[in-house]
């Protein structure tokens, strides 16, 4: 039977081209990042070209990254798990997939707040999730922090993501270990009932919404709004020019910050390259490169940051602990559960 | 009891092993998963079974409206444009309904142009108008439906095709017109390729965790990573897996019983030309109109907003990485769809020679890969896979003092196998239904002259049923290039996909950017949609 033929030497083909992608040679490096290729690739190929050591990458979910180094256990092919959200990487240090390692340059560059106490992560790069207002209709003196803006006068005035993201869920452990949970929880009931529509889209549409008047502010990153304002797309310029970014909280704690890091596996055999990689990372040039390229903040404060962010002005950041938004983490969804913030 | 002979057993073994993620999966059923379980009882789980109810509702109404109609229609009536809409509907197939989505809610969202628009021109502001909100649960069900009618329209389309003349001329003989020949015997004849059509765009509707995301619609998938990794309770997680399979499961058998002792089959192979019935003045328009509006909304108004913002920003993206992804995604999407025909072949057929209970049972859960999201199949993958290397890694170091490593893991096997999970109800629903239409007799006939099953199956049943076979190629073929979830988590370094591509830009917000490998998507996916058409078009001539 011809059919059977053709399906066999397909099968026969199938098998051959599985064959293990990645072969194990002397000067490699292996990673699992949850930023994606775009945001990384240009800088690890710059790494592989000063060093001639080869890097390998996987990008994806950090929740699904993790799964995947927590199974593959001890011969995990991976060396180094970039991730974004102090959450996640928090989350990585309890299930025992990464490693603590020492490294002066890495302690010299990276403030001790942005870098596990113990040596398991070290942040690259700061976004920081401020209040988003339209300019001309918000006047900027009625804003001062984020409890503030579950007062009456912005009843059906706010718009927010969903609380099933991430960035959500960090912002508001902050506020948990800082308030504590009966208070954060007061507070995100009194955010649900001043919602303009319920929570959906991304932290763009948010911006938008803002934009054409559906809301009067939104709380978002930051990098979203660089992003729109460098776009391609003159509508998206159009409507990021529209918006004023206003720092919350600057009598007391300060803005709500969030880490991108890189840790060490522990499966990770290139651990020297790895290392090498992640002090690479932390280099003056880098940094640039690492926050200009998504609009971030870079985590050393001798770098210079971009030019939009630089006419937004400076701000005070909440000191916080990076851990503690993980730690608080499934408490915080909770939380939202309970306040109907969907 | 007969003892069970060895094709029997080996199509058990066959089965389980392709259920083994999911039944991974529903393992973690029976680790008690404590308080997180009221407080979804009490916060949330109402909504998720509502909005999947209503979800399904709409997605059932909306696929069997635009699925039968446009098969009736393009089958046996003839007016202006049939010709090509005939293939042509089917196109909305080769769009992933993330893409879909996002598309439209760029068009339609207050801050879009329609409505930006429509704004300039009354002088309206927020509030002044009503608008339909896109972002929500009737938006999912319409944007799903758009993209999932064409199983309905393909099955059902193949099933009108093949349905013997003579039973289609005795009714007229008899004096019925288009429309009670429908009702009467067209319609009940092809239930079960219209079921199977709708049975997979439900499945697909419960695994779809993209749209809904996006959409802030709470369903039982967003309700399963919620779960998971927000509250991280793995076994809280699994619980609603389990509950929304229980749930396929229900609708499964619910069919099945309806259908009990009735067959399908044809007793006669005789087949004439069909003449179509001719439509005049406002029927052909109406015809014209309806199917006009249903290409225009699933495929070219998605397509041509695809097609602007690409050309926004084409000569940045479009490279040699970029043919590079093209390559690895028809590769994957070749390998899958092969080896889940052969799958679906040696299990449908199987199954037909050895209808016993358990045979039946774990061919059925291996189905159950399509209707649970592809991020939960992946863990469900991941975690058999580590476990075996890292058992023959451990063996092989306490023995030789020698580490194998990962020998699966991390692989394209992981990924492709984790695809047949996921797809295998696909090329299983398609192999059934053909299989379905094939007379026992003709099985007997072939064992009265002496042949063995596989002889049988050879010789007799795969000529019959290549129109199905294709089918169900080509219907993989094409859902393995749009699979996200699986691919992301399970590709090996290196490896990237235009599904993948597309995703990581589009979750960053940079639809733009995201537009040039879902158009790619789109147009590879167009190809195999159109050979589609045209092989159940030839199985079967009718004149004009």
């Amino acid at each position: 039977m011809r059919l059977f033929k053709r399906l066999w030497f397909a099968l026969l083909a199938a098998s051959i081209l599985a064959a293990p992608g990645v072969s194990m040679a002397a000067a490699e490096v292996n990673i699992y990042s949850a930023r994606v290729e775009a945001l990384i690739k240009p800088l690890l190929d710059r790494f592989s070209e000063e060093t001639g050591i080869k890097v390998n990458l996987v990008t994806g979910k950090a929740d699904e990254l993790l799964n995947r180094l927590r199974h593959e256990g001890r011969n995990s092919p991976a060396d180094i798990l970039l991730t974004v959200d102090a959450g996640n990487l928090h989350r990585a240090k309890e299930m025992g997939v990464i490693q603590a390692f020492r490294s002066e340059a890495l302690e010299g560059r990276i403030p001790s707040q942005y870098r596990d106490a113990d040596g398991y992560w070290y942040g690259l790069s700061l976004r920081a999730r401020p209040i988003m207002y339209a300019k001309g209709r918000v006047d900027p003196a009625t804003l001062s922090s984020y409890e503030g803006i579950t007062d009456p006068r912005w009843r059906g005035k706010i718009c927010i993501r969903s609380s099933g993201n991430i960035y959500n869920q960090s912002m508001v452990s902050s506020m948990i270990a800082t308030n504590g949970e009966q208070a954060t929880e007061a507070w995100a009931r009194g955010l649900v009932a001043n919602l303009a529509r319920p929570p959906r889209g991304g932290d763009r549409d948010q911006i938008k919404a803002v934009a054409s008047g559906q809301c009067d502010i939104a709380i978002a990153n930051t990098y979203y709004l660089v992003g729109m304002l460098k776009s391609n797309d003159p509508t998206d310029r159009e409507v990021a020019q529209q918006i004023g970014v206003f720092w919350p909280n600057q009598q007391d704690r300060g803005v709500h910050m969030n880490v991108s890091g890189a840790a060490l596996t522990q499966a990770a055999r290139n651990k020297d390259n790895a290392i090498r990689l992640i002090e690479f990372l932390s280099t003056e040039a880098s940094q640039q490169w690492y926050a200009e390229a998504n609009g971030e903040y870079p985590v050393r404060a001798d770098v210079p940051v971009g030019e939009i962010l630089n006419g937004w002005g400076e701000f005070k950041a909440d000191p916080i602990d990076m851990g503690k938004l993980g730690e608080f983490s499934p408490q915080a969804l909770r939380l939202m559960d309970r306040a109907g913030w969907q | 009891m007969k003892p069970f002979p060895p094709l029997a057993i080996g199509v058990f073994a066959v089965a389980l092993t392709l259920a083994l993620p999911v039944l991974v999966v529903l393992g973690f059923v029976f680790v008690p998963a404590g308080e997180v379980w009221q407080h979804l009882a009490a916060t949330v789980l109402q909504d998720y079974v509502k909005n999947s109810l209503l979800l399904m509702l709409g997605v059932a109404i909306g696929t069997l409206l635009i699925g039968v109609t446009a098969a009736w229609l393009t089958t046996m009536c003839q007016f202006p444009g049939r010709g090509i809409f005939e293939w042509a509907l089917l196109l909305p197939l080769a769009i992933p309904a993330y893409i879909i989505a996002y598309t439209y809610t760029g068009m339609l969202d207050f801050s879009g142009p329609v409505q930006s628009a429509l704004r300039d021109w009354f002088g309206w502001g927020f509030g002044d108008y009503w608008f339909p909100e896109i972002r929500s649960v009737e938006g999912a069900a319409i944007m799903l439906t758009l993209v999932l009618y064409p199983y309905v329209y393909l099955l059902t389309r193949a099933a009108f095709l093949s349905q013997s003349i003579c039973v289609l001329d005795v009714s007229r003989s008899m004096g019925n017109g288009p429309w009670r020949t429908f009702g009467l015997v067209a319609l009940p004849l092809a239930r079960p390729a219209i079921i199977a059509g709708l049975s997979l765009a439900l499945m697909e509707t419960l695994a779809d965790f993209g749209t809904v995301q996006y959409f802030g619609v709470a369903t039982f998938t967003t309700g399963i990573f919620r779960t998971w990794f927000g509250l991280g309770s793995a076994e809280a997680a699994a619980q609603l897996a389990a509950m929304l399979m229980a749930f396929v499961f229900a609708l499964m058998v619910l069919e099945r019983y309806s259908r009990r002792s009735a067959r399908y089959h044809h007793t006669s192979r005789r087949h004439q030309d069909l003449r179509r019935y001719r439509l005049h003045g406002w029927a052909a328009l109406l015809a014209f109109g309806f199917c006009s509006g249903v290409l225009l909304l699933g495929f070219l108004l998605p397509g041509l907003q695809l097609l602007s913002w690409t050309l926004t920003v084409a000569d940045e993206v479009i490279d040699a990485r970029f043919l590079q992804m093209v390559w690895n995604s028809l590769k994957l999407a070749g390998i899958a769809s092969v080896l889940a025909l052969l799958l679906a072949v040696l299990l449908g057929y199987g199954q037909r020679l050895y209808p016993n209970r358990p045979v039946r049972f774990m061919v059925r859960m291996a189905g159950m890969g399509y209707a649970v999201p592809g991020a939960v199949i992946a863990i469900g993958v991941i975690i058999p896979f580590a476990w075996l290397d890292n058992s023959i890694d451990t063996w092989a170091r306490d023995n030789f003092d020698y580490s194998t490593g990962l020998i699966l893991s991390g692989t394209l096997v992981a990924l492709v196998f984790a695809y047949l999970t996921r797809f295998l109800a696909v090329s299983l629903q398609t192999v059934e239904a053909g299989l379905g239409k094939v007379t026992p007799s003709m099985d007997e006939a072939g064992r009265s002259f002496g042949f063995r099953s596989l002889t049988i199956l050879h010789r007799i049943h795969i000529p019959m049923l290549k129109g199905s076979l294709l089918t169900a190629l080509l219907l993989v073929f094409v859902d393995v290039l749009k699979e996200l979830p699986a691919t992301l988590i399970l590709r090996p370094f290196n490896y990237n996909t235009l599904a993948v591509r597309a995703y990581e830009l589009a979750s960053d917000e940079r639809l733009a950017e995201a537009a040039p490998s879902a158009l790619a998507i789109v147009a590879v996916g167009v190809i195999p949609v159109i050979l589609l058409s045209w092989t159940i078009t030839r199985s079967r001539k009718v004149a004009e």
